[in-house]
C-alpha cells in the first residue's frame, strides 16, 4: 500500500508547523523523516492518523484520495502508529489494551478476549515478541510496552505503519531489534514511517530519507549519504559534530557520593548504591539508556527524592538530609530535566522566574518586602549576558521558544555563586543553535574551575563534552571510563555488558 | 500618560467580561421571574399584555432590589439620609463576603480550592463569641481579643485542611467539604452545651457579645452599618500588598503556577500549602468575628448564613485578585441586602439572587459564549478557571 | 541517616490499620465495658414475619454485653496483628473487629433501652437510597474522567421534577418518569461546560449546585406555597411485596418489602457494576477515564462517550432524587436533599470510585445516620451531633490515605482536547 501527502499546511497560532509538504511513501518501504527537535515531523504523522487535522492538503492511499479526521478513519484506511508515547492504558492488560477501540462481544454483550489472546500469541510467536497477554501493561518494561503497540497495529492489518521517534526509549540492543522487526514487516510489505533524528538509525534501516527543516521539505537523501550531509541539511547549514575545548585542569573534589541508594515510597529501589567523585575543572557525563534511574540520581543530589541513604559531599560537608534550599544554596546549579515541568513556571515573567530560588535573598528582597525595581534591572542584564531573545524581563516565559526558556534557566542558575553545576539533559529538545550555546556554558564553567556533572542520553552530547563518562544501567553505576572509550563499547555499557576488563 | 491609558484599556477589558456576564444573568433572572408568575399565562391572547406584564414584574422585583440595596425614598420622610440606610445595609452585608471571598481568593493564587470558608467562617464567630461573652476586658482591648480568639480558631481549623494536603496529599475540595459540615454539626452541638446556652433560652443562642467587645458603630444607632467594612477594605489592600509585594506571596503563587518548579526551586511546598491554609482560615474567621462583633452580637446556629459558600462565588467574579473580589462582594452584597426588600415589597423570593450569583460565574466561565453572544474579540478569557484533575 | 523504612507502604497501612484495631478495642473495653455503671439490659427487637424463628427478641445485660464485645474485637485485633505479621490482608479481621465494637458500643449507649434491630437496619437501607443513586452518578462521571460535585444539584433537581409533576398529574409514574429528565437537564450543563468549554469541573459542579437551591427555592416559594394543592400535593408510592423473597427472616421485610424505586435501585448498582468490567462500553468508559488520549489513539470518540456518560449520570441521580419525593413524603421541601449528594460524593470517594465499594459506603453511611436518629430519640450519653459527623469523618480518614490510599481515575476531572495545549 502506498501513501502520499500532497501539500499539508498546518498553523498553530504564528506557528507554521507544516508548510506544503509533499511526501510519497511507496509500498513496502522504509521511509525515515528525519529532522530536528520542533521541526513539525510529529505533527504531520498527528495528522496522517488522523489526531490533527490540516488547514489545507490532500492525503491519497492507493492513489485514492482520502479523508482522515478521526484516528479511526486511518486505523480503516490501514494507517497504523507506534507513539512516542506510549497508548496503553496502564492499568489494563496486555489484551484489553489490544482490544480497546476494536472489542468483540458475545451474544450477552459481555467482552469476549479469547480471539485477542490467540492473536496476540500468533503474532508473538511469529516475531519472537515475549508478550503475555493477560500481564497488566504497567508491570512492564518498556521495550516490552513497545512490542504492545506493534502488535496492535499488526492486529488491525496496518499496512503503513508509522513509527515516531520509537528508540529513544531503547538500549542500543533493543534499538537494534526493533531495526530487525522493521525490515522482517517489509519484507511482508508493510511500509514503515520510520521518524527520527537519529542519524546511524536513519542510514541503517532506511530505503529513502526525507529531511523536514522548520515545516518545510528540504531535501531528500539515500542511506548511502555522509552523516554531514544529513546533519548540514537538517540544521541549515554545516554542523561541526565536535566541540573544541582545552584538556580539563582538573582540582580538589567537590562532589563525593558515596553509597547512593533511592527507593521510591513502595521500598523498590530506583538507583542502588552509587559512588561518584567528581572534581573542580571537569565534566563528568552520566550516560545511560533514558529510564535507568538517572532521573532520580539527579534529583537526589538535590535531597527531592524522599527515601535516600548513602552520603553527599560538597565540598567536605554532607548535605544528604537537607531541605532542597539548602543543597541548592550549598553551591550547586541545577539544570533540571524538564523545563516546562520543574524549570520554570510559564505564566511568570523572565523577571520572576529568574529570582526563583532567590527570591527573597538581598538584593531581591528587603526583609519580607521585594525590590521589584532590582528584580527587573538584574534580568535586563541577565537577558543580555545569557543572550535571551525577548521582548524584555517582563515578558511571560511560557511565549519564549525552548532554546530561551532553557537559557533563562541558565541564568538563574549560573549567576549565584556555585560550585558545582548538576544538568539533567540540558539540551533535550533544543534546536541545534541552543544546543551549541548550552556546551559552550557548560565547557565555560569547567573552565572556571567548577565541577560539572551531566546527564545525557544523546551519545554525541557525552562524547562532545565530557572529561570521564560514568555509565548506569538499571540504577547502578557498571563502569566509570574516560571519554576516549570507543563508541561500540560505550554502547555495550549501556546495555549492561561489560565489554572487556576495564580499570 | 501612556501608561496610564494602557491601565485603562487594560481594566476595561478585564471588567468587560464581568459586566457583560453580569448583565446576563440579570437578563435571565428576569425573565424567570417574569414567567414564574402562573397569572401571566392568562394573558397568552394578547401578546403586548403578556409581555407587559411579564416586564412590568421583573421591572417591580429589580426596583425593590434597588430600593433594598442603595436608597429608599420611602425612608426620607423623617430624614433625607435615612434614604441611604440600604446602602448601610449593603456594607454590612458586604463586610463579611469580602473577608470569605478573599480566603476563597488567596487559596486559588496558590493553587488550591477552598471550599471550606464556611466552615472556617463558623469557627472564626465560635471564638470570638466565647472570648465576647466570657471575659470582660476593657474596650478595644476586648474587641480586639475576640478578633484574636477568632483568627487563632479558624486559622487552626483552615491549617488542617492545608497540613493534610501537604502531608498525606489529601485534595482540599474532599476535606473542605466535609470539614463544612463538620463545623456546621459542631456548632450545633456547641450551642447545646451549658457554657454556650443564653440564660433562659431553650433554643441555639449563644450570650451577647459584651458591649466591650463589639464593633464601634459608624453612623450612629439608625444604621447597622460598623467598623466591619473598613476593617475588610483594609484586609483587602494587605492581601493585595501580600501576593504582589511580599516574598511570602511570591511563593504562594509559586506554589500555585507550578508546584513542581518551585519545588525544584527550593520552596517548602507543605510550608506553603499549610500557611495559605492557615490564612485563609484566618480571613474566613475574621469574616465569622465581623459578623458576630458588628451586626449579630451573638452566635447562632445560622450565624454564617451562606458567607462561605457565596464567597466561592464572589472571587470566581472577581477573578482571584483582591480588588476584584472587593466589588464582587459588594455587588453580592446589594443584592442580598436588596433581595430582602425585594421579598418582603413583591412576591419575589430572595433566592433569585442565588440563581444570578449562579448565572454570572457560569457566563464567565464561558467566554466562548459570552462572546458569540455578543459578538466581541477581545475580551479576556477565564484561564483562572481551567480545569485540573482530582489527583493533583 | 538512614531514612530507608523495613516496611512498604502497604505493610504499613496494614499495621496501622491492625494497631488502630488493637487501640479501639481497648478504649471500647475500659470505656464501655470497666466505666460502664449501668448494667440495665439492652433489647434488641427483632420484627419477624409468621414466627419464621421462635425468638423475636433478646435481651443482653449491658455490661456482659460491652464486655463481651470488646473482648471478640480484642481477639479479632490480635488476629489482625498475626495476619499483618504474616504479610496477608487485614480485610476480613478489621470488619469484624469494627462490628464487634459497633455492638459493644450499643450495648453501652443503648443500656436499659430497645433497640429496634429490624428497624435499624430497615431504615438505614432507606437512607441509604438517595446515597446509592448519587453514588452510582458519581461512578458514572468520574470513571469517565469527569468529577461530579453537582450530585446534589442533580438529586434536588429530581425531587422537584418528581414531587411537582406527580403533583400535577396527581400520578407518581409521571413523576418517575420526568424525575430522571430533569437530572439529566443538570447533568447537560456539567456536560456543555465541563467538556465543551473545558471549566474546571469542581468550580462548576459547585455552580451548578448554587444554581439548582436558588431555582428550587424559588420557585418552591413562588409556586408551591401559594399553590400548594395542585403544585405540592403529590402521591407516594407504595411498597410492592415480592412473593417468596419478602418472607426470608430478618432480609425479607428490609430488602424486598420496597418501592420500585428500591427495586430500580439493585438493578442499577447491578446493571453498572457488571457493565463497567463485563463490556464494551465499561472498558473503553474506563480507558477515557485512565488515559483519554490512548483512548482517541485507537477511534474512541472520548467526549461523545464523556458527554453520554454524564446524562446517564444525570438520570440516575434524577431518579434517585425522586425518592425523596414520591418516594418518601410526597411533598417536595425547600433543600430537601440536605446535602445528601454530598455524603453520596465521600460514599463514592470511601468506596474508591468502584460501584460495589460506593454502594458498600453508602450503607454504611446510612446506617450510621439511622443509628443517630435511633439513639436521639431514646437518648444516649453521645450527642447526635458527633454521630452525625461520622461520614465526615470518615472520608477525611480515607483520603488521607491512613488505612489505604484511594486513588482517582487518572484523567478525572482534566478535560480532553486534542492536540493537547496547542
Amino acid at each position: 500500500m502506498s501513501v502520499e501527502l500532497r501539500g499539508i499546511t498546518k498553523s498553530f497560532g504564528a506557528l507554521v508547523a507544516n508548510d506544503g509538504i509533499d511526501l510519497r511513501v511507496e509500498t513496502g518501504e522504509i521511509h525515515a523523516i528525519l529532522g530536528e527537535n520542533g521541526a513539525g515531523k510529529s505533527t504531520l504523522m498527528n495528522i496522517l492518523y488522523g489526531l490533527l487535522s490540516p488547514d489545507s492538503g490532500q492525503i491519497l492511499v492507493d492513489e485514492k484520495p482520502i479523508i482522515i479526521s478521526e484516528p479511526s478513519d486511518a486505523l480503516a484506511a490501514g494507517i497504523g502508529m507506534v507513539h512516542q508515547h506510549f497508548m496503553l492504558i496502564p492499568v489494563f492488560t496486555v489484551a484489553e489494551n489490544i482490544v480497546l477501540g476494536h472489542e468483540k462481544v458475545n451474544g450477552f454483550g459481555v467482552l469476549d478476549l479469547e480471539k485477542a489472546r490467540s492473536e496476540i500469541a500468533r503474532i508473538s510467536k511469529e516475531f519472537n515478541f515475549d508478550v503475555d497477554p493477560d500481564a497488566v501493561v504497567e508491570t512492564l518494561p518498556v521495550g516490552i510496552q513497545q512490542r504492545v503497540e506493534v502488535i496492535r497495529a499488526l492486529i488491525y492489518n496496518a499496512k503503513v505503519l508509522i513509527l515516531d521517534e520509537p528508540t529513544a526509549v531503547l538500549t542500543p540492543q533493543e534499538t537494534d531489534e526493533l531495526l530487525q522487526v522493521m525490515k522482517n514487516l517489509k519484507k511482508q510489505g508493510t511500509s514503515i514511517i520510520f521518524i527520527t533524528h537519529k542519524l546511524r538509525e536513519v542510514q541503517e534501516a532506511a530505503d529513502r530519507i526525507t529531511i523536514i527543516r522548520r515545516g518545510k521539505i528540504v531535501g531528500t537523501a539515500l542511506p548511502t549519504a555522509s552523516q554531514e550531509d544529513l546533519a548540514s541539511q537538517m540544521v541549515g547549514r554545516p554542523v561541526d559534530l565536535t566541540m573544541n575545548k582545552s584538556p580539563a585542569k582538573i582540582g580538589k573534589t567537590l562532589l563525593e557520593i558515596s553509597n547512593l541508594t533511592v527507593t521510591d515510597s513502595t521500598g523498590r529501589e530506583l538507583i542502588h548504591d552509587i559512588s561518584l567523585d567528581v572534581h573542580a575543572g571537569e565534566i563528568v557525563a552520566v550516560a545511560g539508556v533514558q529510564g535507568n534511574g538517572q532521573t532520580e540520581f539527579a534529583r537526589a543530589i538535590l535531597n527531592l527524592e524522599e527515601h535516600v541513604s548513602g552520603s553527599i559531599l560538597v565540598d567536605g560537608k554532607d548535605i544528604l538530609g537537607e531541605t532542597v534550599r539548602g543543597s541548592l544554596h550549598s553551591g550547586i546549579a541545577f539544570i533540571p530535566e524538564s523545563r516546562e515541568l520543574d524549570g520554570l513556571i510559564g505564566s511568570f515573567s523572565i523577571a520572576e522566574n529568574l529570582i526563583l530560588d532567590t527570591f527573597d535573598l538581598a538584593p531581591n528582597a528587603k526583609g519580607l518586602l521585594m525590590s521589584p525595581n532590582t528584580v527587573t534591572n538584574e534580568a535586563v542584564k541577565r537577558i543580555t549576558e545569557f543572550d535571551i531573545r525577548s521582548q524584555g524581563a517582563n515578558e511571560l516565559v511560557s511565549s519564549l521558544s525552548g532554546g530561551n526558556k532553557q537559557k533563562v534557566v541558565l541564568a538563574r542558575e549560573l549567576s549565584r555563586p556555585v560550585k558545582i553545576v548538576v544538568a539533567s539533559q540540558p539540551t533535550r529538545g533544543l534546536d541545534v543553535g541552543s544546543i551549541e550555546f548550552v556546551h559552550e556554558k557548560i565547557v565555560q564553567e569547567r573552565d572556571a574551575g567548577r565541577a560539572v556533572l551531566l546527564f545525557s542520553t544523546e551519545l554525541d552530547e557525552v562524547f562532545a563534552l565530557a572529561d570521564r563518562i560514568a555509565v548506569m544501567y538499571r540504577g547502578t553505576i557498571i563502569d566509570i571510563v574516560p571519554a576516549t572509550i570507543s563508541r561500540s563499547d560505550l554502547g555495550l555499557l549501556m546495555a549492561g555488558v561489560k565489554p572487556k576488563v576495564s580499570s | 500618560m501612556n501608561k496610564f491609558k494602557k491601565y485603562i484599556e487594560e481594566t476595561s477589558k478585564s471588567i468587560a467580561l464581568p459586566l457583560l456576564a453580569f448583565f446576563l444573568a440579570i437578563l435571565s433572572g428576569g425573565l424567570l421571574i417574569a414567567f414564574s408568575d402562573p397569572k401571566i399565562y392568562k394573558l397568552w391572547k394578547s401578546p403586548l399584555e403578556f409581555l407587559g406584564t411579564g416586564f412590568a414584574s421583573a421591572g417591580h422585583a429589580y426596583l425593590a432590589l434597588i430600593q433594598g440595596s442603595i436608597f429608599d425614598g420611602n425612608l426620607t420622610s423623617k430624614n433625607f439620609l435615612l434614604g441611604f440606610y440600604p446602602l448601610s445595609e449593603t456594607f454590612v452585608v458586604a463586610a463579611p463576603l469580602i473577608l470569605t471571598g478573599l480566603s476563597v481568593t488567596l487559596a486559588f493564587r496558590a493553587g488550591l480550592f477552598n471550599i471550606g470558608a464556611q466552615g472556617q467562617f463558623i469557627f472564626g464567630a465560635i471564638g470570638a463569641s466565647y472570648v465576647g461573652f466570657h471575659y470582660n476586658l476593657p474596650p478595644v482591648i476586648h474587641a480586639l481579643a475576640a478578633i484574636l480568639g477568632a483568627i487563632v480558631l479558624a486559622g487552626l481549623w483552615g491549617g488542617l485542611v492545608g497540613f493534610l494536603k501537604a502531608r498525606t496529599g489529601a485534595h482540599e475540595v474532599i476535606v473542605t467539604i466535609m470539614l463544612n459540615y463538620i463545623s456546621v454539626y459542631f456548632l450545633l452541638w456547641l450551642l447545646s452545651t451549658q457554657t454556650f446556652l443564653r440564660k433562659g433560652r431553650q433554643d441555639p443562642i449563644a450570650p451577647p457579645v459584651n458591649e466591650n467587645a463589639r464593633l464601634p458603630k459608624l453612623f450612629g444607632m439608625d444604621y447597622r452599618i460598623n467598623l466591619g467594612i473598613f476593617i475588610a477594605l483594609g484586609v483587602a489592600y494587605l492581601i493585595h500588598i501580600l501576593l504582589s509585594r511580599t516574598t511570602w506571596g511570591f511563593q504562594f503563587r509559586s506554589v500555585g503556577a507550578n508546584t513542581l518548579a518551585a519545588k525544584t526551586a527550593g520552596m517548602s511546598v507543605p510550608f506553603v500549602m499549610t500557611s495559605v491554609m492557615v490564612i485563609c482560615g484566618a480571613l474566613a474567621g475574621l469574616g465569622g468575628a465581623v459578623q458576630v462583633m458588628g451586626s449579630e452580637y451573638a452566635l447562632t446556629a445560622g450565624v454564617a448564613g451562606s458567607f462561605g459558600f457565596d464567597a466561592i462565588t464572589v472571587a470566581l467574579l472577581g477573578r482571584a485578585k483582591p480588588l476584584g473580589t472587593v466589588l464582587a462582594a459588594l455587588l453580592f452584597g446589594a443584592l442580598r441586602a436588596g433581595g430582602l426588600t425585594m421579598q418582603a415589597n413583591t412576591t419575589t423570593p430572595i433566592d433569585i439572587v442565588l440563581v444570578i450569583q449562579a448565572l454570572v460565574v457560569l457566563f464567565i466561565a464561558a467566554p466562548a459564549m459570552v462572546r458569540a453572544i455578543f459578538k466581541l474579540k477581545n475580551v479576556k478569557s477565564g484561564t483562572d478557571m481551567a480545569a485540573k484533575g482530582w489527583n493533583g | 541517616m538512614n531514612k530507608v523504612s523495613k516496611l512498604t507502604p502497604i505493610q504499613k497501612r496494614r499495621q496501622r490499620g491492625a494497631f488502630s484495631l488493637l487501640f479501639l478495642s481497648f478504649a471500647s473495653l475500659i470505656g464501655f465495658g470497666i466505666l460502664q455503671k449501668n448494667t440495665a439490659p439492652v433489647t434488641y427487637k427483632f420484627v419477624l414475619e409468621k414466627e419464621w424463628i421462635a425468638i423475636n427478641e433478646w435481651t443482653l445485660d449491658s455490661r456482659t454485653g460491652s464486655y463481651g464485645f470488646s473482648c471478640a474485637a480484642l481477639i479479632f485485633a490480635i488476629w489482625a496483628i498475626f495476619q499483618f505479621r504474616r504479610n496477608k490482608k487485614i480485610q476480613l479481621q478489621s470488619a469484624l473487629g469494627g462490628f464487634a465494637i459497633l455492638m459493644a458500643f450499643l450495648c453501652w449507649a443503648a443500656s436499659g433501652k430497645m433497640i429496634p434491630f429490624t428497624g435499624l437496619l430497615q431504615g438505614a437501607l432507606l437512607l441509604s437510597v438517595p446515597l446509592i443513586f448519587g453514588a452510582m452518578a458519581g461512578v458514572l462521571c468520574e470513571r469517565s474522567g469527569v468529577i461530579n460535585i453537582a450530585i446534589e444539584g442533580q438529586l434536588l433537581a429530581g425531587a422537584f421534577a418528581a414531587g411537582v409533576v406527580a403533583s400535577l398529574t396527581q400520578n407518581t409514574t409521571w413523576g418517575l418518569i420526568v424525575a430522571p429528565l430533569a437530572g439529566a437537564l443538570i447533568s447537560l450543563i456539567l456536560a456543555v461546560f465541563a467538556i465543551k468549554f473545558s471549566i474546571d469541573q469542581v468550580i462548576l459542579g459547585f455552580v451548578i449546585n448554587v444554581l439548582v437551591i436558588g431555582m428550587t427555592n424559588f420557585l418552591y416559594k413562588k409556586l408551591l406555597i401559594p399553590y400548594q394543592n395542585t403544585w405540592n400535593s403529590g402521591p407516594i408510592l407504595s411498597p410492592i411485596e415480592i412473593p417468596i423473597l419478602s418472607k426470608i427472616p430478618l432480609l425479607g421485610p428490609i430488602f424486598f418489602n420496597q418501592t420500585i424505586i428500591v427495586y430500580l435501585m439493585y438493578l442499577i448498582v447491578a446493571v453498572i457494576h457488571l457493565s463497567l468490567f463485563k463490556t464494551r462500553w465499561g472498558l473503553r468508559t474506563r480507558a477515557v477515564g485512565e488515559h483519554p488520549t490512548a483512548a482517541d489513539s485507537v477511534g474512541i470518540k472520548v467526549n461523545n462517550l464523556r458527554f453520554r456518560n454524564v446524562i446517564f449520570a444525570g438520570l440516575v441521580a434524577g431518579l434517585g432524587g425522586a425518592y425523596f419525593t414520591v418516594g418518601a413524603v410526597g411533598a417536595f421541601g425547600k433543600e430537601m436533599t440536605a446535602g445528601k449528594g454530598f455524603i453520596a460524593l465521600a460514599a463514592l470517594i470511601f468506596g474508591r470510585w468502584s460501584p460495589l465499594g460506593a454502594v458498600m459506603a453508602a450503607l454504611l453511611f446510612g446506617f450510621a445516620d439511622n443509628l443517630q436518629g435511633i439513639l436521639s430519640i431514646t437518648g444516649t450519653p453521645i450527642p447526635s451531633e458527633f454521630m452525625l459527623m461520622a461520614p465526615y469523618i470518615a472520608t477525611i480518614i480515607a483520603v488521607t490515605g491512613f488505612v489505604g490510599r484511594v486513588r482517582a481515575p487518572a484523567a478525572d476531572g482534566i478535560p480532553y482536547n486534542r492536540g493537547g495545549s496547542h
